[in-house]
């Protein structure tokens, strides 16, 4: 059945994503999901509003509950272009579908909206008259509904509510089947978290890695750049098991004190402790061989060296030769700090969906962020491949004019085996030679630091040619 | 550090060809409860390696693991507790890990190993 779906008008190119990827939990399938989506007459992508096709209205309402991005989904009664119209279409929808939520006894709530725009209650009330004529015989109750109708439309107010002018009004009334809890984030939100790292990740974005991972209680979640948690505090939040690795121990091993570190953030909400946390180096897992395919999901953000470096074992004139190793005197062995050296983003990445290839189950997810330049000139961007791996999405946020992170979302659907590190490992050098370059050993630091050309017009005035709607970077 | 991380952990110092299972040298063992999740331990069973999870619960002070273990035990809910208390309920809060063909130790503090290797065991 088709259904409408309201979407939060914020990160856009996650909610499809996000929708697709909780239409796949609660169906059981952790392969791509496609759904049908339809948009209203003359509406453009970036629309909060989509229609969407269900298997049933029990689906409907997990994804709802459980999205982030989804603030409604109705069954659609009526739409139409002018207030005429949606009263035509609502009568003509089938009365076997309307009655049993108009009958006596039932309570009800009806909630106006208005994308973009702020409604008056004096208007509000206007449009509830234009709603007379649905027969409600069931009660008001604005507490605790049984069920809640909206009435919700987009003005056509030209070009300034974040939309292309080529949206038109359209109105829509329907009765909603399911809501999402946008509460968690404030529970969640960084500002009161006790401890708190410079690349912290915000708890919305955290909840989304979550759910593009399909994270559910009884799974086992793996954050090998943990830092302060905050990826797996959602992951946890959602029932999963988790276990983190980090190399930076005074990070997983004492934070600020005994009252505040990983330990203390997952107690401060509850949460069940992570089963483990490690010092370990990405580019040297310390996991027993034998060991292959134990974690369900893995989730994180690599340091890609713009707010924070990646570092690993061994100097920098170790690794390139120029010294032998230095050999530690066995008196000085218990408390020797090791030295450790930059660790490229190529090579981390390559490391990572390695690791991910070897230790994920069949069918697990693999999902991290990835840095992208925004330069005109530079190329559209490649992401990585492996031969364990498919990748079923790529949502981007733009974080400034000149860089940006894309979330990728990748599925184990081949058994890792020698022959497909092999292969893995040519991929790597094969992307690394074309695409990477420009990447690797601070090219992206300079990138997004370095002062820009800023163009001078006649006026002498600064201004920017990049136009100014900018729907997709909400 | 849970004897489950123990299970998954090796050393993986440079030409060391069998590092598992990392020796445990004791300093001060901890009980934390944990709620029982029946399919993540029916899950984990598979993974696991039992003859070091065994002889590290032993370590540990806990010695009422059998000596072998089949998937057919999982039904018995007796068998599911003591496996979830070696497994997840066990912390080795300040001790070490050693390897096994080198002795080096890696030590762990706070209940965190650390698995960093020095310049010359990369």
């Amino acid at each position: 059945m088709w259904y409408l779906c309201v979407f939060y008008h914020r990160l856009l190119e996650y909610r499809k994503p996000e929708f697709e990827s909780l239409a796949g939990l609660f169906e059981g399938r952790s392969g791509p999901t496609t759904l049908e989506w339809r948009l209203p007459e003359d509406h453009h992508p970036d629309s909060p509003f989509h229609f969407v096709n269900l298997p049933s209205e029990e689906m409907a309402r997990d994804i709802a509950s459980r999205s982030i991005l989804v603030k409604g989904i109705y069954e659609l009664w009526g739409e139409g272009r002018s207030f005429e119209e949606l009263e035509e279409a609502i009568n003509s929808y089938p009365d076997d579908r309307k009655l049993l939520y108009l009958a006596p006894g039932t309570t009800f709530k009806i909630t106006v909206e208005s994308f973009g725009k702020a409604i008056s209650s004096h208007e509000q009330s206007d449009r509830f008259q234009k709603l007379a004529f649905i027969p409600f015989k069931g009660k008001v109750n604005l507490r605790n509904p049984e069920h809640r109708f909206c009435l919700m439309d987009n003005d056509d107010y030209g070009d300034n509510n974040g939309l292309p002018p080529i949206v038109k009004r359209r109105i829509f009334f329907g009765r909603e089947v399911g809501a999402s809890d946008r509460k968690i984030l404030q529970t969640y939100q960084l500002k009161s978290r006790k401890y708190l790292g410079p690349t912290a990740m915000d708890a919305e974005m955290a909840f989304l890695m979550a759910n593009q991972a399909q994270v559910k209680p009884g799974k086992l979640v793996y954050d090998p750049f943990v830092g302060t948690g905050s990826i797996l505090i959602a992951a946890a939040h959602f029932g999963a098991m988790t276990m983190g690795a980090d190399i930076d121990i005074r990070v997983v091993r004492d934070g600020r004190g005994p009252d505040c570190n990983v330990w203390s953030n997952f107690k401060q909400y509850g949460l069940p402790m992570p089963l483990s946390l490690l010092r370990a180096d990405n580019n040297l897992p310390p996991w027993r061989s034998g060991l292959k395919e134990v974690f369900d999901a893995i989730i994180c953000d690599p340091p890609y060296g713009v707010r924070a470096g990646g570092r690993k074992s061994g100097g920098r004139k170790l690794l390139k030769g120029v010294i032998g190793p230095y050999t530690v005197p066995d008196d000085k062995r218990t408390d020797h700090i090791p030295s450790t050296a930059p660790y490229s983003l190529v090579e981390c990445v390559h490391d990572l969906l390695d690791l991910a290839a070897r230790m994920l189950v069949m069918g697990g997810r693999l999902v991290y962020f990835y840095p992208v330049l925004r330069e005109e000139d530079s190329p559209e961007p490649t992401f990585p491949e492996h031969p364990c791996f498919e990748l079923i999405a790529t949502c981007e946020q733009i974080l400034s004019y000149r860089y940006s992170r894309v979330l990728l979302t990748m599925v184990k659907v081949a058994p890792y085996s020698e022959e497909i590190e092999l292969a893995a490992k040519l991929k790597h050098i094969e992307f690394k030679e074309n695409h990477l370059k420009w990447l690797e050993d601070g090219n992206l630091h300079s990138a997004v630091f370095s002062p820009a050309d800023v163009q001078i017009n006649g006026t002498g005035e600064k201004f920017s040619s990049k136009p100014k709607y900018r729907g997709k970077y909400v | 550090m849970r004897l489950l991380t123990h299970n998954m952990l090796s050393s993986n110092i440079k030409g060391v060809t069998n590092g598992f299972p990392l020796r445990i040298e004791v300093e001060k063992v901890v009980e934390k409860e944990v709620d029982l999740n029946m399919d993540f331990l029916r899950n984990m069973f598979a993974k696991i390696e039992w003859k070091a999870l065994v002889e590290a619960s032993r370590t540990m002070g806990y010695s009422e693991l059998p000596d072998d273990a089949e998937s057919s035990m999982l039904d018995s809910d007796e068998f599911l507790r003591k496996f979830h208390h070696a497994l997840l309920e066990l912390h080795l809060e300040e001790g070490a890990l050693v390897c096994p063909e080198t002795g080096r130790k890696f030590p762990v503090n706070k209940g965190i190993p650390n698995m960093l290797l020095h310049e010359d065991e990369v």
